[in-house]
């Protein structure tokens, strides 16, 4: 009996330490889990995590050890599939993230065409020509809200969508 | 005549349910005069909306195009009577998701004027089935049992399969709904005929009409017309009653003994299933010239005066329909739009006629069967599911919002039959439960196509902007590279001229 409970517990003791060495020495393929880390953050390229868009963030969290809970657009819900993925604890969001889908729209009677706001577009889903009216292409827009700082007229909001 | 045959598949599950069917089939079919106001949403099927092709105040015809189809999966609108187009505006209709949909009002002026037909069209036979499929598109037909799924692109979906019959559903299996049997009672000519154009359209030679045991005076008089016709590629099929044998897949496996695969279509076992109401109505379109204006449809229930079966134009309102049949009665407390299983509850009878609107059920309140319990795992509901999944299983998963398992264990192939609801002691609503969880797949699929696009978008960007940044260096290069081959006099020309323009712009 005593033998038994003995054999059973050094197995157990040996596995368990040959496999916390093996997650620790053994390289992960870092460019897999980028790819997996970017496949769970929303691709809005808001950079409101402080860094230039989803991918670098994601190449963040995995190489700089970020912090997962930095994606505002992705909400609570990104931080729990990051820390399910990442085998980290589940942490509350940086900052309140916003209720349903937004995408920006432009007061087109306001607009004067200076083409800020096209040019700073991540996924150029702003349309417009020099001096004429600018519009947001509604189905590409990702609701990153870069486009509103640098508009001089004001006249960019955003608004929820069904 | 040709004999019903037996030899039948096995279907899992199911349940016998108390038909209340002949509460409404007693009478003959009677005609719903033309209403003073026809609503018709744009969006009678699955698919794209129709686009309207019709202005405000235009008086249109009856069996006039009004609205023309959309995208690759679409069904054209037609007017149902003849009158003058008042609005275009949001209206309550039934459907699953939403409560109004756009619909085109049309105020009737009685005289039900028809459009002017071509001469007599030519017999079908005489056409090539791709010019069939065509006309077909053009009739506005859609499957008439219940999910409206555009005839005619299913029909060529199917072609490119390789077929080898073609299913005709008059099974109708869903209690107090009995608009198909009827149908097969009174206008067996048509559906017969039906089957004939679709066979040719999909250059067929076998095609089973499928009638449920529970049925015999539409059996007899199908048996009647094929005699008559002495058609060989017919053959009449009998099942037995049971719910929900009249769905496409459970068909398929009760008639032929083939399984469709999960997520796959009855064509790729080789079958082609289609109702018995969309036969009539393709023959009613190929032979007659008339569009899929009009339907045969059930008002049942304790809620109203006279059950019985009507044919009313498409976008007659509930309200028309009851007065016709005698009005409510005390017990009219809850108005569905489709069977008790499937249907859908709406809250107005205003609501119109569609395409899809095979029953009009006005009951009494249903008594509720009990407060919610916790799942005791008693597995009555996998017994029971037609589809051979696990409701409780997917239930676990469901109340987890685990996507992952919910596709794994099958959810999207949940028919749902409402079998499941039935049977659980604990009283758990498990297809309403299902159904939001499909609505919760589908826009994470939806989300997730979207972050997609907005990556490739995004990185397409950044690549644009690199090879810009590239080009202008090259282009400075290639400039200074020109000036330093003309040597130092034009060197200073260039460097002169650079000062004047600076000059100009100052004194400017």
């Amino acid at each position: 009996m005593l033998l038994a409970v003995f054999t059973i517990a050094a197995i157990a003791l040996i596995a368990g330490l040959g496999l916390s060495i093996a997650a620790r020495r053994l390289p992960s393929r870092p460019g897999d889990l980028t790819e997996q880390v970017n496949e769970l953050l929303p691709q809005t390229q808001c950079a409101q995590c402080g860094y230039p868009g989803c991918r670098p963030y994601a190449e963040a969290v995995v190489a700089d050890d970020a912090p997962i809970n930095l994606c505002r657009p992705g909400g609570d819900e990104t931080v729990r599939r990051l820390a399910t993925l990442l085998g980290r604890d589940v942490i509350a969001l940086a900052e309140v993230a916003p209720v349903g889908h937004e995408v920006a729209f432009i007061e087109e009677s306001l607009c004067i065409g200076c083409t800020h706001c096209r040019s700073v577009c991540p996924v150029d889903a702003i349309v417009g020509a020099h001096q004429l009216m600018h519009t947001v292409i509604q189905s590409e827009c990702t609701g990153c809200e870069l486009c509103i700082a640098p508009c001089p007229v004001d006249c960019i909001s955003m608004r929820s969508v069904p | 005549m040709s004999a019903p045959t037996y030899d039948l598949g096995k279907l899992h599950g199911g349940l016998r349910l108390d038909a209340h069917k002949s509460q409404s089939t007693a009478r003959p079919i009677m005609d719903v005069p033309v209403p003073g106001q026809l609503v018709l949403p744009i969006s009678q099927h699955v698919g794209d909306p129709a686009q309207p092709i019709i202005g405000i105040g235009e008086y249109v015809l009856k069996g006039q195009l009004i609205a023309e189809a959309h995208g690759t999966l679409g069904a054209p609108v037609h007017a149902s009577s003849s009158g003058k187009v008042v609005s275009i505006e949001p209206w309550p209709v039934a459907r699953r998701f939403g409560e109004t949909a756009p619909c085109i009002v049309i105020e009737c002026d009685g005289k039900d004027r028809p459009v002017e037909l071509a001469e007599t069209p030519p017999a079908f036979d005489e056409l090539p089935p791709d010019v069939l499929l065509q006309k077909i598109l053009h009739g506005g037909i859609v499957g008439l049992g219940g999910a409206v799924f555009p005839t005619a692109q299913k029909l060529m979906q199917a072609t490119t399969c390789e077929l080898d019959c073609l299913l005709l559903n008059g099974v109708e299996c869903e209690p107090y709904i009995s608009c198909d049997d009827v149908l097969m009672r009174e206008r067996a000519e048509q559906v017969v005929g039906g089957a004939q154009i679709l066979m040719h359209a999909l250059s067929l030679d076998r095609c089973y009409v499928v009638v449920e045991s529970d049925k015999p005076d539409a059996l007899h008089r199908l048996g009647e017309v094929m005699t008559e016709l002495d058609d060989k590629r017919l053959v009449l099929k009998l099942v037995p009653t049971i719910y929900p044998s009249g769905g496409e897949d459970q068909l398929v496996q009760l008639v032929t003994n083939r399984e469709v695969p999960s997520g796959g279509l009855p064509s790729d076992v080789g079958c082609l299933v289609q109702n018995v109401g969309t036969a009539a109505a393709v023959h009613d379109w190929i032979h007659d010239q008339e569009p899929l204006i009009s339907r045969i449809t059930t008002i049942t229930g304790n809620g109203v005066a006279a059950p019985m079966n009507v044919r009313a134009r498409i976008g007659t309102t509930v309200a028309d329909i009851v007065n016709f049949a005698g009005g409510y009665t005390e017990h009219a407390s809850q108005l569905i739009m489709g069977g008790p299983m499937t249907g859908k509850s709406v809250n107005t009878d205003r609501v119109p006629l569609v395409k899809a609107t095979n029953c009009v059920l006005i009951m009494s309140e249903t008594p509720s069967p009990g407060p919610e319990m916790p799942c005791i795992r008693c597995g009555e509901c996998a017994a029971v599911c037609p589809v051979q999944l696990l409701p409780q299983q997917l239930f676990w998963y469901a109340c987890a919002d685990d996507e992952k398992s919910m596709r794994s264990y099958g959810l999207t192939d949940c028919i749902e039959c409402g079998c499941c609801d039935l049977v659980c002691p604990s009283h758990i609503p498990l297809t309403a439960d299902f159904r939001m969880a499909k609505g919760r797949i589908r826009e994470l699929a939806d989300e997730k196509a979207r972050a997609v696009r907005a990556r490739l978008r995004f990185e397409a960007r950044n690549e644009r902007l690199e090879r810009d940044k590239l080009q202008r260096e090259q282009e400075l290069e290639r400039q200074k590279e020109h000036a330093r081959a003309a040597g130092p006099a034009a060197i200073a020309e260039i460097l002169k001229r650079k000062q004047q323009q600076e000059e100009d712009e100052d004194r400017s």
